[in-house]
């Protein structure tokens, strides 16, 4: 009854033998961790917020940012990222699975959930992989202009509209256009602008050694210029407002784009991303943030995955069969949980919102 | 008042164990979370790619719909797949209130400081 102290002895009081939470020492630290881990991402993407917040230019758009597929052309505004979110809820509901075999004993439920769920989160890491190559290679370029210019645009419900660029804006190339100059630049090629173009002549590399070979050097006797018609994309990652009207991704092309093309301001030129320069944002941070969030992220990730395959063998081998109970899948649980969790939140402020 | 926490208590976490009638039922529950978290996830993504961001109230609104909705995610994620929800209540506060605590007063000081450079930078730039 309420209010009615049973008495008890000092022996059971502080002799041990007690469990306040009703859980084990091993999950109740586990939570504890996960309290502390879960103030560092809290810490991290707050930090973000701040500096978003704090930011007069324009912040970039993750739907215009993240729009990529593997092997694919085109826009899928954040369709890979929704399927990185989906593959790391299942590879947790794979892992409940395998708590809730564990609780019946099922050596065998346990062996296959688990198994399940280091394969998602070998995928899920894969798939990060790959967004980190694609963030870091970039989606074509961009470059500041030098002296204010007026040009006429195509907005994206194809209508016309003149926009008047500041000196030091930032204006992208489209992917094809972008991926040609950056690997012309890289070949150490002649880079022409013309006649709305982008000519490249590739640059005549010496053979080495006294005696060339012969078919060789008439490989680059006449060597293949290319062409690729200019396409400048204003706003490409981020959003403006004019007169009421939205303002993405205005396609500038032909004589247009040569102008702008003749007014890049000399050394601002940049493709992908790293700690130092990105062509997705004016703030460096915005780019940083990525590499560190989901860095820090898909860090928790690899460890997740280790540890799950540990206790994976474990299981396999029969220890917790041995052990009489299944907690230890419980409590890499926690952290796997968590690691989905921490996703649920960086989808939500660093892509979506 | 009977004790609940000595370890002999078959309650403890060690000795958690159900049949396979209440697995079935467990399985089901678990299921229908994962179809919540799976819609929730896609209605988001339609909504994000349907909805242009724009300066609206209907944008801020939707914003706002967002982190309501992952707010619903991570309760789902902590309470069922967690098993935070099964957990003793003295155990859900002191994972709970302590960050809710201290992560609310991060993000109203952080945003708030935020916003102050954002004035300040587009007063005196």
């Amino acid at each position: 009854m309420a209010g009615q102290a049973q008495a008890v002895s000092k022996d059971q009081l502080w002799g041990g033998g007690q469990s306040p939470f009703g859980i084990s020492y091993g999950k109740m630290m586990m939570w504890y961790f996960l309290v502390s881990d879960a103030l560092t991402f809290g810490g991290l993407l707050t930090a973000y917020g701040v500096i978003r917040h704090g930011s007069s230019d324009l912040w970039p758009v993750g739907e215009q940012v993240f729009e990529a597929l593997p092997g694919l052309h085109g826009s899928y505004p954040l369709i890979y990222v929704a399927l990185m979110t989906f593959i790391l809820i299942i590879s947790s509901v794979t892992m409940v699975l395998a708590v809730e075999a564990g609780h019946r004993m099922d050596k065998k439920g346990v062996i296959k959930w688990m198994g399940y769920t280091v394969v998602g989160g070998f995928i899920f890491l894969g798939s990060q992989a790959w967004e980190w190559s694609h963030f870091i290679h970039g989606s074509g370029g961009g470059f500041q202009v030098s002296s204010p210019i007026t040009v006429s645009a195509m907005d994206d419900h194809n209508q016309p509209i003149t926009m008047e660029l500041t000196g030091g804006t930032w204006v992208h190339m489209t992917s094809d256009l972008g991926h040609a100059y950056e690997h012309a630049l890289e070949h150490g090629d002649h880079i022409e602008v013309s006649n709305g173009k982008l000519i490249i002549t590739p640059a005549v590399h010496e053979t080495h050694g006294e005696h060339g070979h012969d078919a060789h050097a008439d490989a680059h006797a006449a060597p293949a210029v290319q062409e690729f018609p200019l396409e400048i994309v204003l706003n490409k990652y981020t959003l403006d407002h004019k007169d009421g009207k939205d303002l993405r991704k205005l396609m500038v092309t032909g004589a247009e784009a040569e102008k702008i093309m003749n007014d890049m301001a000399s050394n601002t030129l940049v493709f992908g991303a790293n700690l130092q320069k990105n062509e997705y944002a004016v703030q460096q941070q915005y780019a940083n943030f990525f590499f560190f969030i989901t860095g820090f992220h898909g860090f928790h990730v690899m460890q997740g995955v280790i540890i799950n395959l540990i206790i994976f063998l474990m299981a396999v081998r029969g220890v917790f069969e041995r052990r009489g109970h299944y907690e230890m899948v419980e409590k890499v649980g926690l952290f796997w949980h968590f690691v989905d969790l921490v996703w649920v939140f960086v989808f939500t402020f660093y892509y979506l919102v | 008042m009977e004790r609940d926490d000595l370890i002999v208590n078959d309650s403890y976490s060690i000795n958690a164990r159900h049949s396979e009638e209440d697995g079935v039922k467990i399985r089901k529950k678990l299921y229908m979370v994962t179809a919540i978290l799976t819609l929730v996830t896609v209605f988001e993504i339609f909504m994000g790619v349907y909805f242009k961001r724009n300066g609206t109230f209907t944008w801020e609104t939707i914003k706002l719909l967002f982190i309501v909705l992952t707010l619903v995610k991570a309760a789902y994620i902590v309470l069922i797949f967690m098993h935070l929800g099964d957990e003793r209540k003295n155990l859900k506060y002191v994972v709970l209130l302590p960050y809710a605590l201290f992560i609310l007063y991060l993000i109203f000081i952080g945003l708030y400081e935020g916003l102050s450079v954002q004035h300040l930078n587009n007063t005196f730039r």
